[in-house]
């Protein structure tokens, strides 16, 4: 499995909690590890582990921590690129939430070997989308909630979002757009400085 | 049936139509942001210079690139190079369609281009994201070198001293004598037993023998130069390798105070510990045209005939004790 992956929880929790929750954590999860590497290929066997020693240093479910994860994904300034590279999905929050299946797609263009679940979009009713999650790491959608809410607030839409579980193997999101122009679109231009990309 | 100008307008951002007098009579939306006035009206030979093929001056000489690609820019933004094609429109004009090419990213930059100014079917936007993508992906991958670099450098670092002692180690004494054998520096090479160490391990133990190592090791430091380097090369064995130092008087004050400040008895915990020293020196104006190795070598036939003259003094090598330990067989050595 990507060092992406394991990188990010690193990131979230060291950043947020501090180095020796991460280390805890860690110890907890009976991990041999003590910092992973984004560009190194782990073992898939070790993400429910480290995700179980998270959630019981943080005292707080997986699910919690993993939608944590997708809204720190974007609003951290660590991470500024990837908020970027979501933008690139579409100019409003509705195009980008149509865009998502085009997502797994553009991260292998990113990363190639960072494997994204499937996912599928569908707007079942005006501003109601339904969005589905299959064939990959189990509750990525988790991430994809925290992700999308925090990208709604980057274009100042308002939008309700919602886990549904896992209906035929598929994770299954709802979201409702409410307002697509609640607040100010923090914006987005193609250009870009070098010191933008590189953070 | 749309028109043929509205569907180019639709369906190209970037192209240029030109009637038969070489006047631009319509052009795409995407130039609006990379020319200060509207190109409709100007010659397109004055708007537009072809780079490839060269030498196109005339009307006549475009139409000839038809079905070609060419590589023109426009006169006012000369750093961005745009590629396309001619397109005889069979009524007299011509139509030019262009692109950015490689200088999309470029083009972007300079004009704050957004993704509507591209067609929805054209692939510049997929294009700047996986630059983007690429940037941060290689700075990843440049900070993942950066600290294995370091790493390696503390191992290296560390597989050159001597954990115990903290002074370098037979290896850093190896490549700094293969460096000395590169330079034109004069040299000294100091070999260093301790006298009296193994009885001092035996009867009081291991942990008092570190200690002593670890004084002998900080009375090296205070005594010698900062240019100088400090070898522990064996259990009880030291070596001091002094570049640029010839002069005989100092090496035997050098010497004279290691052996001295080592010798003073001191207390481990409440054990009395009296131990000394023997140094047997060579320098590189000992013998001409020597080998750093050949200088070590005669240090360490001067600190085996010290060791033999009596132990606690220190012995300069000099010619008579010959140049490899077994001529050293001689009852009587010579002392200085």
């Amino acid at each position: 499995m990507h060092g992406l992956i394991f990188r990010t929880i690193e990131a979230f929790v060291s950043d947020n909690f501090g180095p020796d929750v991460w280390e805890k954590a860690l110890l907890d999860a009976d991990v041999q590890i003590t910092s992973f590497e984004a560009m190194l290929d782990y073992d898939a066997a070790l993400l429910p582990s480290v995700l179980k020693g998270c959630a019981s240093v943080l005292d707080r479910s997986h699910t919690t921590i993993l939608e944590d994860i997708g809204t720190y994904l974007v609003t951290d300034q660590s991470h500024a690129s990837i908020r970027r590279l979501m933008r690139f999905g579409g100019q409003s929050f509705v195009e980008l939430l149509l865009s998502l299946d085009e997502l797994p797609g553009r991260t292998r263009l990113a990363v190639s070997g960072l494997d994204l679940p499937d996912i599928k979009v569908r707007e079942h009713q005006p501003h109601s989308f339904t969005v589905q999650c299959s064939n990959g790491p189990a509750e990525f959608g988790h991430v994809l909630v925290g992700l999308l809410r925090a990208m709604a607030d980057d274009y100042g839409a308002l939008a309700v979002l919602e886990h549904l579980g896992s209906r035929d193997g598929s994770e299954v999101i709802e979201v409702m757009v409410v307002d697509t122009s609640f607040a100010e679109d923090r914006g987005f231009s193609l250009a870009t400085d070098e010191a933008q990309v590189v953070a | 049936m749309i028109s043929q100008q509205d569907l180019l307008k639709q369906l190209r951002p970037l192209h240029v139509l030109v009637r038969s007098t070489g006047h631009i009579t319509s052009s795409g939306r995407g130039f609006a942001k990379m020319s200060a006035d509207d190109l409709v009206g100007h010659r397109v030979l004055e708007a537009f210079e072809v780079l490839q093929p060269s030498g196109v001056a005339n009307m006549s000489g475009l139409r000839a690139l038809c079905g070609q690609t060419v590589r023109l820019r426009l006169r006012n933004s000369p750093d961005i190079t745009l590629r396309g094609t001619v397109i005889d429109d069979e009524a007299e004009g011509l139509i030019l369609d262009l692109s950015f090419g490689i200088a999309i990213v470029d083009a972007v930059q300079k004009f704050d281009l957004t993704a509507q100014d591209f067609a929805p079917s054209d692939l510049a936007v997929e294009l700047l994201f996986l630059q983007e993508a690429k940037s941060s992906a290689m700075a990843a991958s440049f900070s993942l070198n950066a600290r294995l670099d370091g790493a390696l450098l503390a191992a290296e670092s560390e597989a050159m001293t001597d954990g115990l002692t903290g002074l370098h180690n037979r290896r850093a004494f190896d490549n700094a004598m293969a460096r000395l054998g590169q330079s034109q520096t004069g040299y000294a090479i100091l070999h260093m037993d301790l006298d009296l160490f193994k009885h001092v391990n035996d009867t009081l133990g291991h942990a008092v023998g570190d200690v002593v190592l670890k004084r002998v090791a900080s009375i090296m430091r205070r005594n010698t130069r900062k240019d100088d380097l400090l070898v522990r090369s064996g259990g009880d064995e030291f070596i001091i390798l002094c570049p640029g130092l010839l002069d005989t008087t100092r090496l035997t004050g050098l010497s004279n105070n290691l052996i001295t400040q080592i010798s003073e008895p001191f207390q481990v915990e409440d054990d009395d510990v009296a131990i000394s020293a023997s140094i047997g020196i060579g320098t590189s104006s000992l013998i001409a045209n020597a080998s750093p190795d050949e200088i070590s070598e005669i240090a360490d036939i001067a600190l085996y005939a010290a060791k033999r003259s009596g132990r606690g003094r220190h012995v300069f090598w000099t010619a008579s004790l010959g140049t490899s330990l077994s001529d050293l067989d001689m009852p009587h050595v010579a002392v200085r």
